[in-house]
């Protein structure tokens, strides 16, 4: 692999070089194909040395939109994303893509130049302790003090980013380790002994599960984010089905279960459908799956699922009554969990049929979809959102921005592949739809990818339309625009007697103009019909179309629950 | 003492080397929990350091504080040490006034009592190191009191569980 490769005393790979090629070695013996990032002068070497590594890299046109294109990469493939900045504001710009990534468990690889060793502490120019700022919003972070260290911190950062709950891992890397020279060792393997991330699922704590979802008269399972990290779609389909218990899902665990299967509720929580909400409140027995029961899933907490026992699958134990009660804990992979907890109840004799329930479930389904039936075909967020559906293949990608935009596609774009929903659900990141769309795009060439966004969010990254442009990433922007930060004034509208403080937006820029200012596509769609012919087009353009669709300023999200309160107190219309 | 006002004792291997403690205590202000005391030092394992925390709260809390640093890739091992099960032990330098003889004598014999040192004396002050429990140094403190305390420094709970029972990292 390398021409002048020799072994060390302990038998691993040296070889001579510079740490900035030891870097993109090391990158590339990990798999990685694709860097997003932005030169600057604390990581020129490494800029310097990718012209010579067969690395694709995507120059973004703000660190953010780099971090979170490396998020939609990592989101739509599951491997991990690499992101690259300069020291300084470099860095700091990249720090609302990683607390993004960390909050829904995301697998990236940051790597920031920094100032000359013998400069760091000295506020030098474009000095910024990023190893202090991030080590909150990090599963782990890294100042590398030596070029020989280079190629094992790089191999433990993705190790840690994409074992146990995976997360964003940050390399700071002072500049004049990129050019030190050095015999530099490649490990093969990962020692850190702080760190076991495969845990098995307790025997008898599963036991006990089995034993409370086949007693269950009305079970349910609640499927979070774990579920698609774990990739265990087939073994939740089959404890469903075995159980013939209706699956709702949280934001992050979105299509991780077919949401046109008989027994999909949809979403839960804050904006979650009318029958999730409502049955699982009824549940006797809740199986929760790689959650972490975050307050806009379970609304008041003292009020949620009040008759149920609790059994909780996570493979990060801390999350374990971290929020709620649990009845049994099991710390485990979701996947190994769910296998176990089937095997179990498939060797139990006698298993209760909760036809009653299935009924109820049922109806419920039932009433709600005729009352949906009911919509009209005028340009409404709903139907917007329905059209988009109907006209995506099943495989085609949605990310969504933050706000109303993300809570319509939530209540209403049915999910049927799992990794096609992908959104920023922990941070709430306005911005997030659009890069993160780009990196889904550069994952998954061959699935048309569209970001449902609103105008708040969109301006906060549309420069990076640039980037879409300049490297051949078609996506589709879909932009429900109401010309209002539309979730800030719907709360104002019902918390706070319509008085509307600072959400104007003011239609403001002319996105078909601005689209087309940077080289894209833009098309304005005033109906139904016109937004068909708009999405069937985008889909296919070789470039990317940003869709602008004018809709109400006076537009709401319901079912809602207001925060702070009960599932119960959900406001219906 | 109430439940909530309970001090736990937690006593955590982890690595050492820079930062380690930044995370730690950073893991601690970023989840609202509130240290008492924590104290740190390499242990005869390569590489690694003990720290002895002591948190006030209820079980939740301290179920919690455990889980957390546990998810440190840093922090080794995590225990428990259960009062009643473990030989815990502070120290403390006291700065005490002595004006004359007689209060000279007086700490003298007081720090004999406390079985602690006197080790520096000046014309008006004498300083006391005294090992002991929490308890004990709060005593010895109360005592000198009147005398007038100068200064005081205290290294916070340093604890090991009793009998064969470890923290210790299998190699």
């Amino acid at each position: 692999m390398v021409a002048n490769a020799n072994r060390n005393a302990e038998g691993i790979e040296v070889s001579r070089m510079m740490g900035s090629k030891a870097l993109l070695e090391a990158l590339k013996r990990e798999g990685v194909k694709v860097i997003f990032g932005i030169p600057g002068g604390a990581i020129m070497p490494v800029y310097d040395a990718l012209l010579d590594f067969d690395i694709r890299h995507i120059l973004a046109r703000h660190e953010q939109c780099a971090g979170h294109m490396a998020d939609g990469y990592a989101r739509a493939s599951g491997s991990v994303g690499v992101c690259m900045a300069t020291s300084g504001p470099g860095a700091t710009n990249l720090v609302t893509a990683i607390a993004t990534a960390y909050m829904d468990s995301s697998p990236i690889v940051a790597i920031t130049g920094q100032v000359t060793r013998n400069m760091i502490g000295k506020d030098g120019f474009q000095e910024a302790d990023i190893v202090g700022i991030t080590t909150p919003i990090t599963k782990y972070n890294y100042q590398v003090m030596a070029a020989k260290d280079i190629p094992r911190i790089v191999k433990e950062a993705f190790y840690i980013a994409s074992t146990g709950r995976p997360g964003p891992v940050l390399i700071d890397l002072p500049r004049d380790v990129q050019t030190e020279e050095d015999e530099i060792p490649f490990p093969k393997s990962v020692k850190l002994r702080g760190y076991n991330p495969s845990v098995e699922p307790h025997p008898l704590q599963v036991k006990r599960a089995a034993e409370l979802l086949v007693q269950a008269e009305r079970p349910m399972i609640l499927a979070g984010g774990g579920i698609h990290i774990s990739r265990a779609y087939e073994e939740l389909l089959a404890l469903a089905e075995l159980l013939n218990a209706p699956v709702a899902t949280t934001l992050m665990g979105k299509g991780c279960f077919p949401e046109n299967h008989p027994l999909s509720l949809g979403g839960v929580g804050m904006h979650g459908t009318k029958e999730a909400n409502l049955l699982i409140l009824e549940a006797d027995v809740l199986l929760a799956v790689g959650t972490r029961f975050s307050d806009r899933t379970t609304g008041r907490l003292t009020e949620f699922c009040p008759d149920a026992k609790i059994i909780h699958v996570d493979i990060d134990a801390a999350e374990i009554r971290k929020n709620a009660k649990v009845d049994v804990p099991i710390v485990a992979d979701a996947k190994k969990a769910m296998k176990a907890i089937r095997d179990q109840i498939l060797q139990m004799a006698s298993r209760r049929e909760p036809s009653l329930w299935l009924k109820r479930v049922r109806e419920l389904k039932d009433q709600m979809n005729a009352e949906t039936s009911l919509e009209g075909d005028s340009l409404r967020p709903k139907s917007i959102i329905k059209t988009l559906r109907r006209l995506l293949p099943e495989d085609a990608i949605v990310t969504t921005e933050v706000g109303q935009n993300q809570m319509w596609a939530f209540l209403h774009f049915q999910v049927i592949k799992p990794r096609t929903y992908i959104t920023s659900g922990g941070l709430g990141t306005m911005g997030f739809g659009f890069p993160a769309a780009l990196g889904a795009k550069v994952a998954r060439p061959d699935v048309p990818v569209v970001d449902i966004a609103g105008d708040g969010s969109f301006i906060m990254t549309e420069q990076d339309l640039a980037t879409s442009v300049m490297e051949d990433i078609p996506v589709t922007v879909l932009i429900l625009n109401n010309s209002v930060l539309g979730m800030v004034a719907q709360w104002q509208r019902l918390f706070y007697n319509r008085r509307y403080s600072h959400v104007n937006l003011g239609g403001i820029p002319d996105f078909v103009k601005l689209a087309e200012a940077y080289g894209a596509r833009g098309e304005r769609a005033k109906s139904l019909s016109d937004l068909e012919e708009a999405i069937t087009k985008a889909i296919r353009s070789d470039v990317t179309t940003v869709i602008d669709v004018p809709i109400s300023p006076e537009e709401n999200v319901f079912p809602m629950v207001p925060a702070g309160k009960a599932l119960k107190e959900m406001i219906w219309e | 003492m109430t439940e909530s006002e309970q001090l736990h004792i937690i006593a955590a291997i982890v690595e050492h080397k820079p930062g380690v403690l930044y995370r730690v205590s950073n893991m601690f202000r970023r989840r609202g929990f509130n240290i008492e005391s924590i104290t740190v030092g390499p242990t005869e394992e390569d590489g690694l350091a003990r720290m002895t925390i002591t948190v006030k709260g209820d079980e939740y809390l301290v179920e919690q504080v455990v889980k957390q640093l546990r998810k440190l890739i840093d922090v080794v091992k995590v225990s428990r040490l259960l009062s009643g099960e473990t030989v815990l032990r502070e120290m403390a330098l006291i700065k005490i006034r002595t004006v004359d003889a007689k209060a000279r004598t007086d700490v003298v014999n007081y720090v004999e009592i406390f079985r602690g040192r006197i080790v520096d004396v000046a014309h008006e002050s004498m300083t006391a190191e005294i090992t002991g429990t929490p308890d004990k140094i709060d005593a010895f403190i109360e005592l000198m009191r009147p005398f007038g305390i100068l200064e005081d420094a205290r290294t916070g709970i340093t604890a090991l569980s009793r009998g064969l029972r470890s923290v210790r990292v299998e190699a």
